[in-house]
């Protein structure tokens, strides 16, 4: 519908800082760069100015003790929403993140709590390379007492946001690059939802592909090609990688008897080892072939274009594997792929006429 | 006030030796890091902190736990693993919380609580609330890039956090040579911008005096303090026994610390020069005595959590 708002990620994001700063004093944004011109890719901009230099923060370089900081400002009753650019700088933050903010709810038996969200972005393209390219999700999802989420709309990445500062407990939000500029439907009224769930992205019959953050723009891209050629994907959005929404994927599996997971980091030891492990044992019979992942390959990622070109999975390579597992005739695999609008962008670039910042 | 401080400074002593006394029972199954021959710096320093203003520690903390004020039923508990305990037997001896009291968690990562107490600090500064955000560590922690990184933000926001570094001269069996550079430990905190003192830590007047320098400075907007205090463990760095036997001290070193004994030191200056009665202190020590007596009893006899009481409080409701 042509009266339907559309927002890009990175508004829907910035309205969704608008909305916690003008409804909670208790909120306040904190991170390198927050208040600077580029305003995290625009989801920061002009917010300083209109909320205060107090609760729109600039920080030193110090993730850890900032990061420990946010953790005593939850602890005496402010609602922190710490940011860094890349996720990999948040490893420097560790020990806070995962000694602290995820035990010590539990330590102290409820006595006290960190309601925390810490906002990591994954980066992508021209040249990130190995230290500003990690999708550590699972590293994050792995600890009891963090809750992770992983937006990958614009719909999501506003009802997430608004979410997890409104839960009791540390959250870590974590973006793709490649997500920010994309634009859908948001409407203008807000409702605060629960922090939990998935959501069927698109229904189908054939073949259960589970996918969360940017890899769902693939997975999407592949399911519609191969809708063309007679295959119904059905597609589910994890949106929140711990708690993990085993029912939703079960009763999906139940449905289509087969599970391919697409997953934004490495394949192994990661979010798709956990659904597949999960579905395996809840819902074996339910099976009619081996389940499959699909995800970064076990290295890091190099920056030469040379070398990245054949990194990361595409919406070919999930129609390709969804072809094998459901052994599709060649002719269909080959109908879906040729559908597949590539475009001649390169490699490293989202589309066509970006430029970046990445 | 000196004689409520010696009351203070002979009742962590005595819970320290009677933790170390029943520890050997092995009731007690958690590791324990005892304060003995240090309760000046703690007592001295919380003498001069109000109940509303949050204190956090590290490992060795309980010292600092009953100087703030905390539940002494419920430490004895936490030792035993009881339901009783301050943390519900989640935490045993390094994970201390009493926030009736200001004490707002004692945890073993060193240094880890140190943002925690700017952080405090940075949520009051937002709220307009007034009050001081303290948080003891050791000459270890100097050696954490998080305490350096908590001292710039404190400083750079003038922020009303009291860094108090108990300075016994040693990590476990290293001594502070084999670890940092001959330089003064305040004077890093110096050079971060904060305001320091250097004190004997064994002289709880002078620990007292300097601290309330520092707090009543923090009250009027004076930014952030540092507090060196010089001291030394008596017994070994974890567990209830002397280990000078394994010689890593200098020779003499601990009988030296012994001769300057917190208790000592008070006890003598109360009777010299304050004409206090031997009566008064054999009076103040009973009562200390019977104190922790009936506190050990109870936890001794308090429940054990219910096993299934571990899946709660992972996350809020």
């Amino acid at each position: 519908m042509a009266s339907e708002r559309q927002l890009s990620y990175a508004e829907a994001l910035r309205e969704a800082f608008v909305i916690a700063l003008s409804r909670d004093p208790r909120v306040f944004l904190i991170g390198e760069g927050v208040p600077d011109p580029k305003g995290i890719f625009a989801t920061t901009s002009g917010l300083a100015e209109q909320f205060g230099a107090q609760r729109v923060r600039d920080m030193p370089l110090s993730e850890n003790g900032m990061t420990g900081i946010c953790i005593g400002a939850a602890l005496a009753g402010m609602r922190p929403v710490l940011m860094h650019q890349r996720l990999d700088f948040a490893l420097l933050s560790l020990d806070q993140i995962i000694n602290h903010a995820a035990k010590w709810r539990y330590m102290f038996a409820g006595r006290a709590h960190v309601p925390l969200v810490i906002r990591l972005i994954i980066g992508r393209g021209w040249g990130q390379g190995p230290q500003h390219a990690q999708a550590l999700v699972a590293l994050f999802a792995q600890i009891p007492g963090l809750k992770v989420v992983t937006p990958a709309t614009p719909y999501d990445a506003r009802a997430l946001m608004l979410a997890a500062i409104a839960d009791a407990d540390p959250t870590i939000y974590i973006e793709h690059r490649w997500l920010h500029n994309i634009r859908d439907t948001v409407p203008e009224a807000v409702a605060i939802e629960p922090l939990q769930g998935g959501r069927v992205a698109r229904q189908g019959q054939d073949i259960t592909v589970v996918t969360y953050s940017y890899m769902l723009l693939e997975v999407h891209a592949a399911a519609a090609a191969l809708a063309v050629a007679g295959v119904a994907v059905e597609v589910i959005d994890l949106r929140v990688i711990r708690p993990l929404d085993v029912a939703l994927i079960v009763a999906s599996v139940t449905k289509c008897g087969h599970l391919l997971v697409v997953d934004t980091g490495h394949g192994d030891f990661g979010v798709a080892a956990e659904v597949i492990a999960a579905v395996t044992i809840a819902a074996f019979t339910a099976l009619q072939s081996a389940p499959a992942r699909l995800g970064l390959p076990p290295h890091p990622c190099p920056t030469a274009p040379a070398l990245s070109r054949d990194y990361y999975p595409d919406a070919a390579a999930v129609v390709t594997a969804i072809a094998q597992q459901l052994v599709l005739p060649q002719a269909v695999q080959q109908q879906a792929l040729s559908l597949l609008q590539r475009g001649d962008h390169p490699h490293d670039t989202p589309y066509r006429g970006f430029n970046g910042p990445f | 006030m000196l004689l409520q401080q010696y009351r203070s400074l002979y009742r962590i002593r005595r819970v320290e030796e009677v933790i170390a006394a029943h520890y050997r029972e092995q009731q007690m199954r958690c590791p324990v890091h005892l304060s003995i021959g240090q309760e000046a710096v703690a007592v001295g320093v919380c003498t001069q902190l109000h109940r509303e203003d949050a204190l956090f520690s590290g490992h060795r903390a309980h010292a600092h736990y009953l100087a703030k004020g905390g539940d002494l039923q419920a430490l004895f508990a936490e030792l035993y693993g009881k339901a009783t305990g301050c943390c519900s037997g989640r935490g045993g001896s390094m994970h201390l919380i009493d926030l009736a009291v200001g004490f707002w968690g004692a945890t073993p990562i060193v240094a880890g609580t140190v943002p925690l107490a700017v952080g405090v600090a940075l949520a009051w500064q937002l709220q307009g609330r007034s009050g001081v955000s303290a948080v003891f560590i050791g000459d270890g922690a100097m050696e954490e890039g998080v305490v350096h990184e908590s001292l710039n933000y404190a400083a750079q926001q003038q922020l009303a956090v009291l860094f108090i570094c108990e300075n016994n001269g040693y990590a476990v069996y290293t001594r502070l040579a084999g670890r940092q550079p001959p330089r003064q430990i305040h004077a890093l905190a110096a050079a971060h911008g904060l305001t320091v003192a250097v004190a004997d830590g064994n002289d709880v007047e002078l620990v007292s005096q300097h601290s309330a320098a520092a707090v009543a400075a923090m009250r009027q907007g004076g930014g952030p303090q540092f507090l060196e205090l010089t001291t030394h463990r008596w017994l070994e760095h974890c567990g209830p026994d002397d280990d000078d036997h394994l010689g890593y001290r200098q020779p003499g070193e601990l009988a030296a610390w012994r001769e300057r004994c917190p208790l000592a030191l008070a006890a003598e200056r109360l009777q010299v020069r304050d004409a206090v009665s031997e009566a008064t202190l054999v009076q103040l020590r009973q009562q200390v005595e019977d104190e922790i007596a009936a506190a050990l009893e109870a936890a001794q006899n308090a429940p054990e959590p219910d096993g299934c009481e571990r899946l709660e409080h992972l996350y809020g409701e």
